[in-house]
């Protein structure tokens, strides 16, 4: 993947709600934060349809809430420690409990936000979102998954969380034949001897991860797993049932994430060995993205090391 | 406004009233000091003032209506009974597992309620949020909202009070319920969120102060908001805490308690007194 483009997932973001601003009558929100979520663009181009809440982002939560209320749709937009976390009950009451049309772009999420340390680098809001009722979460793998996911946002009825990330990761998709199934994983490759199921920008480490498995004589099926809430199961047992063991791939907390979302699957239907690489409950710290993302074990190499070692 | 219509809104405040007890009672536990604080407010709001629509809750147009307060839901409820969004008969079923009458507004399950309340702080930013999307829309509805004292010892009210007067939201009426008691005792006890009029007229709104439990003045205050443009409005009622209900009124312990067999039958001799005195002068 070293020499493939990269684009942050908060950049397809932000150039998504701009192009798809002409299509439908969405109102974006920001708290203050626009040129990092990268609303900026509709901000420029639609500025009738753009509201700044300033930093705040529980009132922007309520504000949204209100503004659906009046049969809009509107996209919330910080970063996701303070969407899924400061504003966590304005997202579970305001929004979720009244089950309204706020679609919440959370970007900078997980530790790939890199050298603004632990207190920005959000692990633990997948497990927040996918917790509460009405609430649909995704989480896409790349720049051109993102685009697809904030359309089918806009088409879904009720509330969205939408995570994005800060760092500029491969483009794995081909965006003429792209076509995005909300609660549909992707099966990217085939293999019976493991499935790593990914999300995020651990769905291109998986597949770089299964190029180097495959030299060795390893067939690794890779699925990813965009939308967490609700999750694929069928694609889940399949796999299960069909390769020895699971390994699950998440920028996230292994408490309460992706991991945690197919164990409940496993344990349910079909139980497997799994394995879950992930944020091991610790916090992020300050660092260049990648020598982060390696130091925690979110890389190519150590789904390598992790399937050889429990095969 | 005449003594006539003046009379009728005070019996319709004093129907509310009768309402929230014959709810509180029936559910066992409940709100009754604030949601008697509140009826003469309602009264004015969907008798005298607010566009909606019985028949059609959901009219795109309508006035919007948003109780901060949520936890005063009982006061609510018996405006839209009376209003007749939902039958005078539900009422009786309030906290019950098989009714539609939530503890705090649902509005995806009764009809009437423009969004779901209950966590403080919460209503006025949702109230901002109706307020604006009427301005993206330029519609002319506007958007009323009832906080608690109480309430303003909650951060986010006032992260909303810098957003309404920030955006111009001249078409939002926020009442504050002066009622001076929360749960722990006097507000300024608890948490002091004095001055109330100078901190939202230092944040940028139009100040009205009237007593709650005049018609007149609420009426006026109404006309006040409506004349005044640029700016949201808040109109500050000083009022009694359990209003209507002598041993009730001013008591703190009445916040969150249900009266008993007794209690409620007092309670209820007294506003049926005052509902019955209202109604002659009315025929």
């Amino acid at each position: 993947m070293a020499d493939s483009k990269k684009v942050a997932t908060r950049e397809a973001y932000g150039s998504a709600l701009k192009e798809f601003g002409k299509k439908y009558d969405i109102v974006v929100l920001d708290a203050d934060l626009s040129k990092s979520t990268k609303t900026d663009s509709f901000k420029k181009t639609y500025p009738d349809r753009f509201v700044n809440v300033g930093i705040a982002e529980a009132n922007m939560m309520s504000t949204a809430a209100g503004i659906a209320s009046c049969g809009k749709t509107v996209f919330a937009s910080s970063f996701a420690i303070f969407a899924a976390g400061r504003a966590f009950e304005q997202v579970r009451n305001s929004i979720c409990y009244a089950n309204l049309n706020v679609k919440i772009g959370a970007t900078h999420a997980g530790i790939s936000v890199g050298e603004d340390g632990g207190s920005h680098q959000a692990i633990e809001d997948i497990s927040l979102m996918r917790s509460i009722p009405n609430m649909t979460v995704i989480n896409p793998a790349d720049s051109v998954e993102a685009r697809a996911a904030v359309e089918a946002a806009i088409l879904h009825d009720g509330p969205v969380y939408l995570r994005f990330g800060r760092l500029a990761t491969p483009v794995i998709y081909d965006a003429e034949n792209y076509t995005f199934e909300l609660g549909k994983g992707k099966q990217l490759r085939d293999g019976s001897d493991v499935a790593i199921i990914a999300t995020g920008l651990m769905v291109p480490e998986a597949l770089e991860a299964a190029d180097t498995l495959a030299q060795e004589g390893i067939q690794a099926r890779v699925i990813d797993i965009h939308t967490i809430k609700p999750i694929d199961k069928d694609i889940i047992i399949k796999a299960a049932k069909e390769t020895s063991f699971i390994v699950t791939a998440e920028e996230h907390s292994i408490i309460g994430g992706l991991g945690s979302a197919v164990a409940e699957v496993l344990c349910e239907n079909a139980p497997a060995k799994l394995v879950r690489i992930g944020v091991q409950d610790e916090f992020g710290r300050s660092g260049d993205p990648y020598v982060l993302l390696k130091e925690y074990g979110l890389s190519a190499e150590n789904l390598v090391r992790q399937v050889k070692a429990n095969l | 406004m005449d003594e006539k219509q003046k009379n009728m809104l005070e019996l319709v405040a004093y129907k509310i009233r009768r309402h929230v007890l014959e709810g509180v009672f029936s559910a066992g536990c409940g709100h009754p000091g604030g949601s008697l604080s509140i009826a003469d407010i309602l009264a004015v709001l969907y008798f005298d003032e607010m566009h909606v629509d019985p028949q059609n809750p959901a009219w795109a147009d309508r006035d919007r209506f948003v109780l901060s307060k949520g936890h005063c839901a009982p006061a609510l409820y018996g405006a839209l009974a009376e209003k007749g969004f939902i039958p005078v008969e539900d009422l009786k079923t309030l906290r019950k597992a098989d009714s539609y009458l939530q503890g705090h507004p649902d509005m995806r399950k009764i009809p009437g309620v423009d969004m779901s309340t209950g966590s403080l702080g919460q209503g006025i930013c949702c109230a901002n949020g109706m307020a604006i999307a009427a301005k993206l829309d330029q519609k002319s509805y506007r958007v009323y909202t009832i906080l608690g004292d109480g309430e303003l010892e909650e951060g986010q009210v006032w992260e909303a009070a810098m957003f309404a007067a920030h955006h111009k939201l001249d078409n939002l009426t926020a009442f504050i319920d002066l009622n001076l008691l929360q749960i722990d005792g006097d507000v300024r006890d608890v948490m002091n969120p004095m001055p109330v009029d100078e901190k939202f007229m230092s944040f940028g709104w139009n100040v009205i102060c009237v007593d709650a439990h005049d018609l007149t003045a609420l009426r006026g205050a109404l006309d006040q908001a409506k004349a005044c443009t640029g700016k949201p409005t808040v109109v500050i009622c000083k009022s009694i805490k359990g209003k209507g209900v002598s041993f009730m009124e001013n008591e703190a312990a009445w916040h969150g308690m249900a009266p008993n067999q007794e209690q409620y039958e007092k309670a209820i001799a007294e506003i049926d007194a005052k509902i019955n005195q209202l109604s002659a002068t009315i025929a």
